[in-house]
C-alpha cells in the first residue's frame, strides 16, 4: 500500500499540531511549528544541532509542556487531558525512543523485565504470558532467546538500541516517536537497525515521528520531511521532494552538505 | 542519659505536646488514606535512626497513662533493642509494659506481627527504615510520587518478574509489597511473607513510622490487604517446615538456633511471648524434654526463617533478601544508653 492510498483511506489525522512552541526563558526552544501525521505514516524532521527537533519532540510526547500551541491526538486534545489520562497514552498508544539507550532503559532489569514492564504497567498478571511475549519481540528484534535473562549493561550498542526498541513496541502502540535513534551507533550497526526499523514500522503501520541530523536515515524511512532551522520550520514535503528540489536556501544547504560527504 | 530520661524531667513520653499533636495529625491523615505515606517532621530522639526512631516517635504520641506496652524485635520481647525502647518508655511515660499480646495495648515492633492474634483497640507500631516500595526500582522521590498519585504500579511487578526469572520463584521474602484496599502500593516493613496475611483484615490499628525517613503510614482495623503475584505465581507466605522444638507449634514463624559447634540447631518460635505461652500451656516439642524445664528462650543467630517450605531450599533460602539491616539491631552495637 502506498502512502497515497493509505492517507486515501482515512482522512483524519492521528496527529494535529498546531502552532507549537516552547521557550526556554528568552531563547526560542521551537515556535509556531504545525503539521499533521496520518495513520501509517513516518514524519521525519531534520536540522542541525540546536535547531529545536529534541524540543519539539519531547513536547509533543508530554516530557515538556509547551508554552503555546495544540496537539490533538486521534481527536483529543492532549494539552487540556489530565495528567492520568496523558501518561496511560504515553505507555500504551504511544512510545518513545531516545537516543541514549540508557535514558529509555531499566538497566539493572533483564532483556525480558524490560520488555514485559509496559505490559505489566497495563495490567498484565500472568509471568508466562509475558514472558512468552518478551521472547517474542527479541526474536523480532533479533536479540537471542538466551539473552532474555541478562541485563542490557551487558549487550552491545546496537542491541541496547534493539531492546529499547522492543521495550516499547510490546504494547502495540500507534504513535512512535524517536530522538536520533542511529546516533552514536557504527555505521554498520547502523544500516542493520534502520533496515529493523523500516520492517517493523511498515509491518505494524506505525506512525512515526523521527528526529534526526541525518539524511540518510530519513531518505530510508520517511514519507515525509520538515526540516527545521533556528526553531522553526522553513520548509516541509514528501521527503524525495525536499531532498532532490529543496525551495528553502537552508536546506539547499544541508543537502549539499550531506552530498558533498 | 539514664538520669536525664527519669520521668519528671521531660514531657510525658518524651516528646512535647506539639511534636505530639503533629505526629497524631499526621497519624489520623495516615488512617483516612490507608497505605498512603503522609510526610512528618521527624524529630531528634536519643537514640540512633537505626534504633527505630520513627516507631518510637509515633508510639510517643500514641501512649495515655494508662496504657500497657510491649516491644518487641524479631519477635522477641528481651533483645537489647526491645529492651531499650521499653525501658524509654517506662522511664519517660511511666507506662506499664507487658510481654504478653494479649494484655498489651500499644506493641511496637521490628521485623513482626505477633502469632497471638491482636484484638479491636490494640494498637501495632512497626518501626519502618525504608517506606517507598517503589525505591528499589526508580530512586527518584519526584517520580515515585507520581506514580503512587497515578496508580503507576507496573514497577512493583517488574520486581516480582525478575525474582522468577532468576530465582524460579518469587523469591523476595520479607517486606513483601503489598496493595492497600485496592489503592497504594505500600511496604509492610521487613517483616516475613509468613505475616503479611496477618495485615489484611486486622482488628488492631497498625501504623507504621520511618524516622530517618519521615514518613508514617496506617492500616486502619479491617483493611484489605493483598500481597502483590501472579497469576500463576500466586503469593504463598512461607516458614521453615518444622515444628517449633520447644513448644511443637506448627504454624508459627521460626528462627533457627545454632545450639553446638557441631552442627546442632533448633527451630524455635519467633514469638517468645507465644512460645512460652504455649509451653506453659503443656505443650512441648522435639527437644523440650532435653532443655531443662522451663527451659530459657533461646537467642536466634539471627532472624532468619530458617530454610522456606516453599521449594526455595536448593541455594534459595541464601537469595531470598535478608532484613534490611538499617533499622535495629543492625546499626550500631550499642544500646541507646550507650549511644546518648
Ligand atoms: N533544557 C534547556 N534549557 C535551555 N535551553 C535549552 C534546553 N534544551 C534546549 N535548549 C535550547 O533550545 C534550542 C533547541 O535545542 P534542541 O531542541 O536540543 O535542538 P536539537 O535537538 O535540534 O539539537 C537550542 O538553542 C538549545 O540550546
Ligand atoms: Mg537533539
Ligand atoms: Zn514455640
Amino acid at each position: 500500500m502506498t502512502l497515497m492510498e493509505r492517507m486515501a483511506m482515512t482522512d483524519q489525522p492521528l496527529l494535529r499540531v498546531e502552532g507549537l512552541t516552547k521557550r526556554y526563558g528568552q531563547r526560542i526552544g521551537c515556535a509556531e511549528v504545525s503539521f499533521d501525521l496520518y495513520p501509517g505514516e513516518v514524519l521525519g524532521i531534520v536540522g542541525e544541532s540546536g535547531s529545536g527537533k529534541s524540543t519539539l519532540l519531547s513536547c509533543l510526547a508530554g516530557h515538556q509542556r509547551a508554552d503555546l500551541g495544540r496537539i490533538v491526538y486521534d481527536g483529543r486534545d492532549v494539552l487540556a487531558m489530565p495528567e492520568t489520562e496523558r501518561r496511560r497514552l504515553s505507555r500504551t498508544d504511544w512510545a518513545y525512543v531516545h537516543q541514549n539507550p540508557r535514558d529509555g532503559l531499566r538497566m539493572g532489569v533483564s532483556a525480558g523485565g524490560n520488555v514485559g514492564e509496559r505490559l505489566m504497567a497495563v495490567g498484565a498478571r500472568h509471568y508466562g504470558e509475558i514472558r512468552g511475549k518478551a521472547a517474542d519481540w527479541l526474536a523480532r528484534v533479533e536479540i537471542a532467546a538466551d539473552r532474555i535473562d541478562d541485563r542490557p549493561s551487558a549487550f552491545s550498542g546496537g542491541m541496547q538500541q534493539r531492546l529499547q526498541i522492543a521495550r516499547n513496541l510490546v504494547t502495540g502502540p500507534r504513535l512512535v516517536f524517536m530522538d536520533e535513534p542511529t546516533g552514536g551507533l557504527d555505521v554498520s550497526v547502523q544500516a542493520r537497525l534502520l533496515d529493523l526499523l523500516r520492517g517493523l514500522v511498515r509491518d505494524l503501520g506505525l506512525s512515526v515521528i523521527i528526529v534526526t541530523h541525518d539524511l540518510a536515515v530519513v531518505r530510508l524511512l520517511a514519507h515525509r520531511l520538515m526540516v527545521m532551522k533556528s526553531g522553526r520550520v522553513v520548509e516541509q514535503g514528501l521527503t524525495d521532494q525536499v531532498l532532490d528540489d529543496p525551495q528553502h536556501a537552508y536546506t539547499q544547504l544541508l543537502v549539499s552538505s550531506v552530498l558533498q560527504v | 542519659m539514664t538520669e536525664q530520661l527519669d520521668a519528671g524531667a521531660y514531657n510525658f513520653a518524651y516528646l512535647d505536646e506539639q511534636t505530639k499533636r503533629m505526629i497524631r495529625r499526621a497519624i489520623l491523615k495516615a488512617i483516612a488514606v490507608p497505605g498512603y505515606q503522609v510526610p512528618f517532621a521527624s524529630r531528634e530522639m536519643p537514640m540512633p535512626y537505626g534504633w527505630g526512631t520513627g516507631g518510637v516517635q509515633v508510639t510517643a504520641a500514641c501512649l495515655v497513662p494508662e496504657d500497657r506496652l510491649k516491644v518487641i524485635d524479631q519477635g522477641a520481647d528481651d533483645t537489647t533493642n526491645a529492651v531499650s525502647i521499653r525501658r524509654f518508655f517506662q522511664r519517660t511515660a511511666g507506662v506499664a509494659t507487658t510481654e504478653a499480646t494479649a494484655e498489651a495495648t500499644v506493641i511496637q515492633t521490628r521485623h513482626r506481627i505477633p502469632e497471638t492474634p491482636l484484638k479491636a483497640g490494640q494498637i501495632l507500631v512497626y518501626q519502618v527504615p525504608i517506606p517507598e516500595p517503589l525505591r528499589f526500582l526508580e530512586p527518584r522521590e519526584t517520580e515515585t510520587r507520581k506514580m503512587h498519585a497515578l496508580e503507576e504500579y507496573g514497577l512493583m511487578h517488574v520486581k516480582l518478574y525478575e525474582d522468577i526469572a532468576r530465582h524460579g520463584q518469587i523469591a523476595t521474602s520479607y517486606a513483601y509489597p503489598v496493595r492497600v484496599e485496592g489503592r497504594y502500593v505500600m511496604d509492610p516493613s521487613p517483616i516475613p511473607k509468613f505475616d503479611n496475611p496477618k495485615l489484611g483484615n486486622n482488628p488492631a490499628i497498625q501504623l507504621f513510622g520511618a524516622g530517618r525517613e519521615q514518613r508514617i503510614y496506617a492500616l486502619p482495623p479491617w483493611s484489605r490487604v493483598e500481597s502483590l503475584d501472579f497469576d500463576d505465581h500466586p503469593f504463598r507466605p512461607s516458614k521453615a517446615p518444622h515444628r517449633c522444638d520447644l513448644c511443637g507449634a506448627g504454624h508459627s514463624y521460626l528462627d533457627e538456633v545454632i545450639t553446638d559447634d557441631a552442627g546442632g540447631r533448633m527451630f524455635v518460635c519467633s514469638d517468645t511471648d507465644f512460645c512460652a505461652g504455649r509451653r506453659a500451656r503443656g505443650h512441648r516439642g522435639r527437644l523440650a524434654a532435653e532443655a531443662s524445664a522451663p527451659p530459657p528462650h533461646p537467642s536466634p543467630t539471627r532472624g532468619e526463617g530458617g530454610a522456606p517450605s516453599d521449594g526455595l531450599a536448593q541455594g534459595g533460602a541464601a537469595l531470598a533478601s535478608p532484613p534490611p539491616r538499617g533499622e535495629g539491631l543492625g546499626a550500631g552495637g550499642a544500646g541507646p544508653e550507650g549511644t546518648a
